[in-house]
């Protein structure tokens, strides 16, 4: 063990060297790195993270920090990346013992931010679910699939969505996500 | 060729002045903007098209629409973009368009295959069943000479092509409260009411225009309008409504459970340019209600001579004329059973068209058909029926005679150059089948009808069996109120519609003894003699008659043929229609491309391709990759020179002199949280977790309830309350099913989560005598001393600055370490190791060297070693089982007296005499060398390498009994003779594991 020689490793995401669509109508751009978790258990527990308890299928946040519901006991916590030990800290030490999980998977998934006109058609390329603003209002949030990955779609703003997708399927994501915005001419 | 049928005036019809140059097998014609391939052909006084699947018969295009069964073309656009079996009916000009017919050699006017028509009596219904089952002549010698190649010359219609297809085809799904299907009148009306209502509408249509029979309605009138100037206006209202999606060149093609609705759009097929985005887009449609609108098909009369280019279906004609300003005949002939074929003869001879007569087979045409024909000076033969035709690439002539009872008269020939024919219409009831729908027969009206709807859908027209127009706007129009939940019924005034009386089925009376041939199924060539011959030879349901003659079986799927064979076969059985039967709709509706199918779902965008965040160190380093599931994995490293073989062993030798570093990141990972953490891990897995300190690790042995070992991994304890638990790479998503499911299902009492980490962690397996002096500078925080962090721990720390988790393990038999690190950092941090490793002459190995090395230890694969059929001791992993644990996934399986019996296959090595041999994967071995026959293996081979470290050839083997058997000779027996084996432990290298232990 030599303290000296140990340099500061770096990082490198899984869509380094990869071209995003970028247009008016249709944008694509990762989203800042981000501390992220898994809350497992009562969805009371959120409070100890900030924003009040996602209700089923939406998201909630304060400040800049949000949780979306992922299903009954289980939530998707995300912070900015300078925050990863004080949530964790901060939950571990708040949380009543045995009552819950958290995980950091900070580096399993990545974030993707669609933005345009397009954006909620480029989905439906991919996701069976219906995105009329009617059917997925603004704030909410869901697992669902994309083709052959699942991710987590949430509606940020009318023509704004975030999604999360495990980082060795966000390349996939991505390439069909180019590939349907080719294929809506004229739409 | 100058559009000699083209009408002087085209100002009402739907082409334009626009003319377009386009080419026909190779002769260049012109058209009009706004034709189709068909109406562009008939306006250079081209009618054969085709040559018949089977005879090889000139056909004549017999439609304008979708069933189209003769005119099938290949359309090609340049290299990868030929389609073939395209309706001529529905090809939209554009100028430079290239087709060419099908089916011909050498050429549509002189074709070699029409042989087969002179020879048709061999080649009649079942044709291919009697070949196949026919005497044996000179051994197989007919068959495999004479018939298989003809038959198989023969299948198929068209031709692919052998380039990659370069367009892009899309998908979409997309949602609607009202969908319809059918863009006619009905369909019009339906949309007009649902738009009112405010209620997101998709309305879509197969043509490249919406308005189906309004398009060539010249005589009717709405609402005091010519219909259509009604039906600019409609479509024009329905521009201004935003909730309504038009969707022209969209057919509606299959409709599936829960109003899934499939839609294929052809976007740019009819532009002369290669389009930027997408061809054609597949839209998969959940509507909350659909209308059916999807109108009828006319059907053709079955006579001698009924396919000669020329004889065609009379509302085609009508339809040519009115929207393509195209005469298709200059003296016609038609014969009808139905009153709408007046209206085409009325509007053909108003456009200088010599309408020769109208054979009516009815006795009594209704009056006032007789009376129009009267006042336009057409002559009306009734109870007439046709004899046969004349003329050999294209009609020119029609017997006709005159039928009392069953006396069939002798006949008047009548010159002409085209029959237009009607046997009434057919309701196009294939989405309401497709919907689950069940057809009633209606013995008044002699039609098929839907029935009760069974999902959220309603037909409207005259797909409902209405045809009186203004019937059809009615019910359109309370169709989409219905679907969107509107009233107020609206009133529609039609004037100068047509008659809508009259149809028949099946074929008209025939002369005694004639032998022209009357078909039935144009595209399959499927003949009235063809059914009746069904019949007598035994078939009775119409499923059987159809798979025994194919009609129906086309691609057009017997649009214009399955009642009127269903009628000649009702007819020979003496039945009536129903008792006979009637065949399945099946999607799609029309071919649709594979492209549409595929969408984007080819090439790298198929399935995912997982890589590791080391992945593009391997890839720049020269790894060769192997597929681990959707994975990619570095399988070795070859420097300059080697071969896979030179690669793996010099990996294996480097690994165990000095040290090896492995990719390991897509080993399974899943963090089981909770206060009863280790209560589950006691459950799930068969080894005991109770007593396991944090910070040290244990082999973990998964079973199935029947006892089988379904997984394995190293798992870590992390805290009271916390497992690194790893799994197989392939059985990551399994297990973490497996432990969900028995956690919600068998112990929801225990307090635990879990969570899969596998693509959080990068993990780089550092393995080898120099293992701890290579990682040693990049660690900090963890005590790395052999005392300090023994074999089988983990540890928290510093790896480059980074948060890890530092595991002490081995899968090598070496010392051995794996540095878990945030995703991210991996590549960073395998650089790291990488340049230490150089200092030690390390190597980077990939899946195969960590095959060989496991293997010369005897460690397992789980799906090598087990097959879903061994257990832990069969393994020789008893020790891995917890003897005290009261229970555990399995534990009651282990005890069941076929567990436990004596000669159950157990696990051993094999060493080969020769040290050179190398066994295969999966040979069977036997105690004897020359086994006969039928000798049980005692059992098999599962892993088989070329060992380094032995320098010769090991194999692990299942053998029964096989660690009574130790020393014993075996034999695998090969096609090159047997191979003689000797029966040892299955460790090979370091066998009392002092080097993991360094």
């Amino acid at each position: 063990m030599s303290d000296h020689a140990v340099m500061m490793a770096s990082r490198r995401g899984p869509l380094h060297g990869l071209s995003l669509p970028k247009g008016t109508d249709f944008s694509l751009s990762e989203a800042p790195h981000a501390a992220r978790f898994i809350l497992r258990g009562d969805g009371a527990s959120v409070a100890a993270f900030g924003p009040a308890a996602p209700k089923p299928l939406q998201g909630s946040a304060a400040g800049t920090r949000t949780a979306l519901w992922l299903g009954p006991y289980e939530f998707l916590l995300l912070a900015p990346e300078e925050d990863a030990t004080t949530v964790e800290a901060g939950l571990k030490a708040t949380l009543p013992a045995g009552t819950s999980s958290l995980v950091d998977i900070s580096h399993r998934q990545i974030g993707l931010v669609l933005e345009g006109r397009l954006a909620a058609r480029c989905l439906s390329a991919g996701c069976p679910l219906d995105l009329a603003l009617a059917a997925f209002p603004v704030g909410m949030a869901t697992r669902t699939i994309y083709l052959k990955t699942e991710i987590v779609l949430w509606r940020q703003a009318e023509t704004r969505f975030h999604v999360e997708v495990w980082r060795s399927f966000a390349p996939y994501l991505v390439g069909h996500l180019a590939d349907a915005l080719a294929g809506t001419n004229g739409l | 060729m100058s559009e000699s049928f083209r009408i002087a005036d085209t100002k009402d019809s739907r082409v334009s002045g626009r003319p377009l140059r386009f080419v026909f097998d190779g002769i260049a014609y012109q058209g009009r903007e706004g034709d189709t391939l068909a109406s562009a052909l008939l306006a250079n006084g081209v009618h054969l098209m085709g040559r018949s699947y089977k005879y090889h018969r000139p056909r004549g295009v017999l439609s304008a629409g979708a069933e189209e069964p003769n005119a099938l073309v290949a359309v090609t656009r340049g290299p990868g973009r030929m389609t073939p079996n395209l309706r001529a009916t529905q090809v939209e000009l554009f100028d430079g368009l290239t087709a060419s017919s099908q089916n011909n050699w050498p050429s549509l006017a002189f074709d070699a295959g029409a042989i087969n028509d002179l020879a048709g009596k061999f080649f009649s219904a079942g044709f291919y069943y009697k070949t196949f089952m026919g005497p044996k002549v000179a051994g197989n010698w007919l068959w495999t000479k004479v018939f298989e190649p003809i038959v198989r010359q023969a299948a198929g219609l068209g031709a692919r092509t052998t380039e990659p297809d370069p367009d892009r085809y899309a998908q979409f799904y997309t949602h609607c409260d009202v969908l319809i299907c059918g863009g006619g009148a009905a369909g019009i009306a339906a949309a007009l009411a649902a738009g009112k209502s405010g209620k997101d509408v998709i309305f879509c249509d197969e043509q490249a225009e919406f308005g189906g029979s309004l398009l060539h309605e010249g005589t009717a009138s709405i609402d005091g309008k010519p219909a259509r100037d009604w039906l600019a206006d409609a479509l024009a209202e329905l521009r201004t409504f935003s909730n309504v999606r038009l969707m022209p060149r969209t057919q509606a093609f299959g409709y599936y459970a829960q109003n899934f609705v499939a839609l294929s759009e052809r976007v740019a097929d009819h532009l002369a340019e290669a389009p930027n985005g997408a061809r054609e887009r597949l839209w998969q449609v959940r509507a909350k209600e659909v209308v059916i609108a999807t109108g009828a098909i006319e059907r053709p009369l079955v006579f001698p001579g009924n396919d000669r280019p020329g004889v065609m279906l009379a509302e085609a004609a009508r339809i040519y004329l009115n929207r393509y300003g195209v005469k298709v005949g200059s003296r016609v002939v038609i014969v009808t059973a139905h009153d709408s074929a007046y209206r085409v003869a009325l509007d053909l001879a108003a456009a200088g068209v010599v309408v020769a007569a109208i054979a009516d087979t009815r006795a009594n045409p209704p009056v006032a058909r007789l009376i129009e024909a009267k006042a336009a000076g057409l002559r009306v033969i009734p109870s007439a029926t046709v004899t046969d035709t004349k003329g050999r690439l294209r009609v020119s002539g029609i017997g006709i005679a005159a039928v009392s009872g069953v006396v069939v008269d002798a006949p008047e020939w009548v010159a002409c150059d085209a029959v237009l024919m009607s046997g009434g219409w057919t309701p196009s009831v294939h989405l309401y089948s497709q919907s689950r729908g069940k057809v009633v027969w209606h013995e008044d009206r002699q039609m098929f009808l839907p029935g009760a709807s069974v999902q959220a859908e309603r037909s409207a027209g005259a797909c409902k069996g209405s045809f009186a127009l203004v019937d059809i706007l009615i019910e359109g129009y309370r169709a989409g109120e219905e679907a969107s939940g509107a009233s107020g019924l609206r009133a529609f005034a039609v004037s100068g519609d047509a008659g809508i009386e009259g149809g028949t089925m099946g074929r008209l009376p025939l002369l005694p003894g004639s032998k022209g041939k009357a078909f039935v199924d144009f595209q399959n060539d499927v003949k009235a003699d063809d059914i009746e011959l069904a019949v007598q030879e035994g078939m009775r349901s119409i499923e059987h008659v159809k798979r025994y003659t194919t009609t129906g079986m086309a691609t057009d799927q017997g649009k214009t043929s399955n009642l009127n064979a269903l009628a000649i076969a009702a007819g020979k059985l003496g039945k009536s229609i129903p008792q006979v039967g009637l065949t399945t709709f099946r999607q799609p509706y029309t071919p649709v491309t594979f492209g549409a199918f595929a969408g984007a779902n080819r090439g790298d965008l198929f399935d995912p391709v997982r890589q590791t965040p080391i992945h593009s160190w391997a890839e720049e380093n020269g790894a060769a990759f192997e597929d681990v599931g959707i994975w990619k994995r570095a399988w070795y490293f070859p420097r300059q020179g080697e071969d896979m073989h030179a690669a793996v062993k010099r990996e294996c030798q480097q690994a165990r002199a000095s040290a090896g570093i492995f990719d390991a990141s897509t080993l399974g990972k899943i963090e089981v949280v909770g206060p009863d953490a280790a209560a589950f891990m006691e459950k799930l897995y068969t080894n005991p977790w109770a007593k396991l300190e944090p910070g040290r690790c244990r082999y973990g042995l998964m079973l199935n309830e029947a006892g089988f070992v379904i997984d394995d991994g190293v798992i870590a304890r992390m805290g009271d309350d916390r497992f690194h638990v790893t799994t197989t790479t392939g059985g990551a998503p399994r297990v973490l099913h497996h432990m969900e499911d028995y956690l919600q299902t068998e112990f929801p009492d225990l307090k635990v989560w879990l969570t899969s980490t596998t693509e959080q962690w990068a993990v780089i397996a550092v393995q080898g005598p120099k293992a701890r002096d290579i990682i040693a500078p990049l660690v900090t925080g963890i005590d790395l001393s052999k005392d300090a962090m023994p074999h089988m721990s983990i540890r928290e720390g510093k790896v480059c600055g980074v948060p890890a988790r530092v595991m002490r393990v081995s899968f090598t038999g070496e010392l051995g370490y794996e540095i878990n690190v945030p995703a991210d950092y991996g590549r960073s941090v395998w650089e790291a190791v990488w340049a230490e490793g150089r200092k030690y002459n390390a190597v980077a190995y990939g899946t195969e060297a960590m095959h060989v090395m496991r293997a010369e230890k005897g460690y397992i694969i789980v799906g090598q070693e087990t097959d879903g059929t061994v257990t832990p001791d069969d393994l020789g992993l008893n020790w891995a089982v917890g003897k005290a644990k009261k229970d555990f996934v399995g534990k009651r399986s282990l005890i069941r007296p076929d567990m436990v019996v004596e000669g159950r296959k157990q696990l051993v090595g094999l060493l080969t005499d020769n040290p050179a041999t190398v066994l295969e994967e999966g040979a069977q071995i036997t105690a004897a060398s020359a086994a006969p026959t039928r000798t049980s293996a005692l059992g098999h081979v599962t892993s088989s390498y070329e060992s380094p470290a032995l320098g010769r050839s090991i194999a692990l083997a299942l053998v029964a009994d096989g660690r009574k058997r130790m020393g014993e000779t075996l034999y695998v027996p090969m096609p090159g003779g047997a191979i003689a084996v000797k029966v040892v432990g299955p460790v090979f290298v370091d066998p009392k594991g002092d080097r993991v232990n360094e």
